[in-house]
């Protein structure tokens, strides 16, 4: 990987120093191996920071809609599964495409420090990528794990190796073909009986601080004044007052992003309380799948999704579905 | 001292709860939360960090204020509070415990916030030593000594026994109700443990931050510091630091109409929301990297300016870990710090 | 156990009166028809209608008024709109007094004062000026500028006009910015009017009004030589508690609603620049 991060701060350099780009957003070092942080460059001596390892899983597309707006265009350094939201982002006209210069760049499969601590890896000091090993340092003794133990839940559900937007790419090693069994979870929540679908939502979302991280986080989520702090919409609540309201709050942010979320799991990643939201959006990926035919949000960045272009010929869902959710 | 083996704490649990309510960490649904004991939860006593601190018992994260009942152009105003009795609140880490005297100051300051008085004194507060602190803790920076954390009872736990001993009366009182369930001893296993957690504090990679800087004189300086920006740029405005925090106290009060007339409750808040300060007309902090610099400067230069010098963050590490982009208060004292960082 | 600090007070209003086209002046009386609290100059009050939301306001009237309490409410936001549609008769909560209040008693006593107010800034700067009155021979020479933007935007005319007008050594400089039919008073903006009229700069003065003004109106004083350790003004941010625990109104080391609303100039400057 290491070979990877050295080209892509060199071509991050170029980009600045012929004045291609006013600004490159990609990571910077964090703390510790495992803590790197979205960062925007704008000078060559800035990217002496610059960092690319497992760790990078956050998606850096949403920080376009304030970069895009910006004067110069901006480099973004986004992996495969980046490009489906950086897509939808340019098909609801929240990013200007002219402004940004895509670097596509290679994705071996982000990890995710807080499994390898639920593991048992406490006082973590050194994080190690060997290959399909991860080897973990820590004031209590090393550890070692199969990178698939450690993968971010996102990355468990690849969405594949190509890239969906670039202007240029960096690809240095093949990567890695991934099973993308995403309905696996979803279909275990439809084969439980609503009481017990019932129970499993409501211990999760009791969990819910409503600190809004999956909201701030979600490329879809870009309403310049979300319905749920706008205090003239009567239900702005911050209060995480009874299971109703967050079971609302997050039900209709699953509702609101139907047909737009790309399933790039951010929300997942970014829990405190670590709820499994991908769930939730993945049923009604799901879902659409059945009633309107197999469709991938960010697939391409125009053109209508199913639930905004109306056609005679579809189905109703009760068609589809009986009373219980079942397929009739 | 006393101690108890590990394999008799349910006991020690049902004993307890049978007098009076008991809050301690509890899995539920994969994560570590503080909750209400009751006879089949599972205890995470031996978790780190729960994922929200115990501040909760005495400031929820919302609650009722008072109700209204409105008729014609009448109001009247329901005092809904109950009498708060005692309740014990178990395995509290001693970085959370400081951040209670940290929560005292601005609560139980004239004049005292009476909802966050009553359940503070009715929790009987039993702590828990750490024995395994991790990488993102750095209470010894603020002269926290998690080996022997205060409160009414002081615990350790190793993998045979739970040591405990009463500090106050109202830890002796409590300790008298459950004492036939306890042996003597584990001096010896206690001073070893905790020789143990120091060494390893020590070599903790942010127990030595240098604060010399975050000082009242140096308000203006640090306000105007140019290294805000990159600071807080990765910044989703989020509240997950907010919410995690020991420490923070930020509240809101709203009105909540419903058919058998108006709740005004009260809710945490976020300084990172970007309506913390909206008013009808004008916004004092429009910005998210002024939202992000009130923050740390409220926790660093504003509190300690106010209450003597005491820092409003006790080290805990959870915005350390809960970040959704691993921005947090270390990268802000090695920035503004001091000299050490340099 | 009630929280007196949190839980508030129910107030009927018994008289509104129309100041401007979006200024009302509410007056409030507990339910036994007395005066809901004392407070002092500057001081305010957090007014709610419930199920709508709370929000601080100066108290206007002054403390030397025995019988009741008078908010001068401008229509801006959700919370005032719906306290502007209310009639006589209705109840209302309330709750303080909070803040630190003008000094009247300490630093104004025996000076000669100089008030200068914007549009709804003239709410909290009648309180004072009323004490003022009430107290006359304890305080020098008394100097008013008031601006708005048109003449029906003058909050308080009629007090003004018929009493303060009259007082002895009282003067008042009524302006507004745009020439306007019927009017034929001085017409220009407060901070140009205050240079023009070469105000004595030994006067203790006290600023309130849109922050615009106040900056501009504080530049032609200390260029008048005025100095800032005596040179008044009051912030507003947005408050929930109203006793410095819900943190909103923090700057610097300072919470409005405990330590403010008034401020000294040369306090001001100690605090950073986000109010």
């Amino acid at each position: 990987m290491r070979d990877v991060e050295l080209k892509m701060k060199e071509r991050a350099a170029e980009l600045l120093k012929s004045g291609e780009v006013a600004r490159v957003i990609g990571w910077k070092k964090g703390e510790f191996y495992f803590d790197p942080e979205p960062s925007v460059f704008e000078t060559e001596a800035e990217l002496e920071n610059f960092v690319y390892n497992g760790f990078c899983g956050a998606n850096l597309s949403k920080y376009l809609i304030a970069a895009s707006k910006k004067p110069g265009k901006t480099a973004v350094f986004l992996k495969p599964c980046d490009t489906y939201s950086f897509n939808e982002l340019v098909k609801e006209h929240r990013v200007v495409r002219e402004n940004i210069h895509v670097v596509a760049i290679e994705c071996q499969g982000k990890l995710d420090i807080s499994k390898i601590k639920k593991l048992g890896a406490d006082a973590v000091t050194e994080v190690e990528e060997l290959g399909e090993k991860v080897k973990v340092s820590s004031l209590y003794g090393d550890m070692e794990f199969a990178k698939e133990e450690v993968l971010l839940e996102k990355c468990l559900c690849c969405k594949g190796k190509e890239h969906k937007a670039a202007d240029e790419t960096i690809i240095l090693h093949e990567m890695p073909e991934t099973k993308n069994d995403r309905f696996s979870g979803v279909e275990k929540l439809e084969a439980m009986t609503p009481d017990e679908r019932f129970a499993f939502w409501k211990g999760e979302l009791s969990k819910c601080i409503r600190c809004n991280a999956c909201r701030n986080v979600c490329p879809a989520c870009s309403c310049v004044k979300c319905v749920f702090d706008n205090p003239n919409s009567g239900i702005a609540a911050k209060a995480n007052d009874t299971e109703f309201e967050e079971q609302m709050f997050h039900i209709i942010r699953a509702f609101h992003v139907a047909g737009r979320c790309t399933d790039c799991g951010e929300c997942s990643r970014v829990c405190p309380q670590n709820i499994p939201l991908h769930l939730l959006n993945r049923k009604f990926i799901k879902d659409i799948d059945t009633l309107y035919g197999e469709f991938q949000a960010g697939d391409v960045p125009e053109g209508k999704t199913p639930l905004t272009d109306y056609r005679t010929e579809d189905t109703e869902p009760g068609k589809v579905f009986d009373a219980e959710g079942k397929h009739a | 001292m006393l101690k108890i083996s590990k394999e008799k704490l349910n006991g020690l649990y049902s004993k307890i709860s049978a007098s009076m309510p008991l809050y301690m960490p509890l899995k539920k649904a994969g994560e570590a939360n503080y909750g209400l004991w009751a006879d089949g939860e599972e205890s995470a006593l031996g978790v780190l960090k729960t994922v929200k601190s115990p501040k909760d018992l005495f400031f929820p994260q919302s609650e009722t204020m008072m109700k209204f009942k409105t008729e014609g152009k009448s109001i009247e105003i329901l005092d809904v509070r109950e009498e708060q009795k005692p309740f014990v609140l178990f395995g509290v880490k001693a970085c959370d415990f400081k951040a209670f005297d940290v929560l005292d100051r601005v609560f139980l300051a004239e004049p005292v916030d009476t909802y966050y008085q009553s359940r503070r004194s009715a929790g009987i507060i039993v702590t828990l030593a750490c024995s395994r602190p991790e990488e993102s803790c750095f209470c010894k920076v603020f002269g926290i000594d998690a080996a022997e954390p205060a409160g009414d009872v002081t615990t350790w736990l190793d993998e045979k026994y739970l040591y405990w001993r009463a500090n106050t009366e109202k830890g002796n009182a409590l300790t008298e109700s459950v004492k036939e369930l306890f042996e003597n001893g584990g001096e010896k296993e206690v001073s070893a443990q905790q020789k143990k957690t120091r060494e390893i504090i020590e070599k903790l990679p942010f127990s030595h931050l240098d604060l010399s800087r975050f000082k009242p004189e140096n308000l203006n300086e640090l306000f105007d510091a140019s290294e805000w920006e990159s600071l807080s740029e990765a910044c989703l405005g989020c509240g997950a630091c907010t919410f995690v925090c020991p420490t923070c106290q930020c509240f809101d009060i709203r009105d909540f109409k419903t058919n058998e007339g108006v709740i005004r409750y009260r809710c945490w808040d976020s300084c990172m929301y970007s309506d913390f300060t909206q008013m009808a007309a004008a916004n004092s902090r429009t910005t998210q990297l002024q939202r992000y610099r009130q923050r740390f400067m409220h926790k660093l230069v504003y509190y300690p300016s106010q209450h003597e010098g005491l820092y409003s963050c006790v080290g805990c590490g959870r915005c350390v870990n809960k970040c959704p982009q691993h921005l947090n208060i270390i990268k802000v004292v090695k920035t503004l710090g001091g000299k050490a960082h340099d | 156990m009630i929280n007196e600090n949190l839980i508030p007070k129910i107030g009927v209003i018994t008289d509104i009166r129309k100041d401007t086209p979006d200024v009302k002046t509410f007056r409030v009386v507990g339910t036994d028809g007395k005066k809901l609290f004392e407070h002092l100059p500057g001081q305010c009050a957090m007014v709610s209608v419930p199920g709508v939301g709370e929000c601080m306001f100066s108290i206007t009237s002054s403390p030397t008024n025995e019988e009741f309490m008078e908010f001068s409410i401008k229509k801006c936001g959700c919370v005032t709109e719906v306290i502007h549609s209310l009639e006589v008769g209705q109840q209302i909560t309330v709750r303080g007094p909070y803040g630190r209040n003008f000094p009247v008693e300490e630093d104004f006593k025996g000076k000669d004062m100089l008030f200068i107010a914007g549009g709804i800034g003239l709410a909290p700067l009648r309180s004072v000026i009323n004490y003022i009155r009430h107290y006359r021979k304890n305080y020098g020479k008394v100097v008013v500028v008031y601006g708005a933007r048109s003449k029906d935007d003058l909050v308080d005319i009629e007090e003004i006009r018929t009493e303060w007008e009259k007082e002895p050594d009282f003067e008042v400089y009524l302006t507004i910015d745009r020439p306007q039919e019927g009017w034929n008073g001085h017409v220009g903006f407060v901070p140009a009017y205050v240079k023009e009229l070469g105000l004595d700069p030994n006067m203790t003065a006290v600023l309130c009004g849109p922050p615009i003004m106040i900056k501009f109106t504080l530049a032609g004083l200390l260029e008048l030589g005025f100095d800032k350790s005596r040179v008044y003004t009051t912030l507003e941010l947005r408050m929930k508690c109203g006793i410095g625990k819900c943190g909103r109104c923090n700057v610097g080391d300072k919470f409005v609603c405990k330590d403010g609303p008034v401020f000294r100039m040369d306090e001001l400057d100690e605090l950073p620049d986000e109010y």
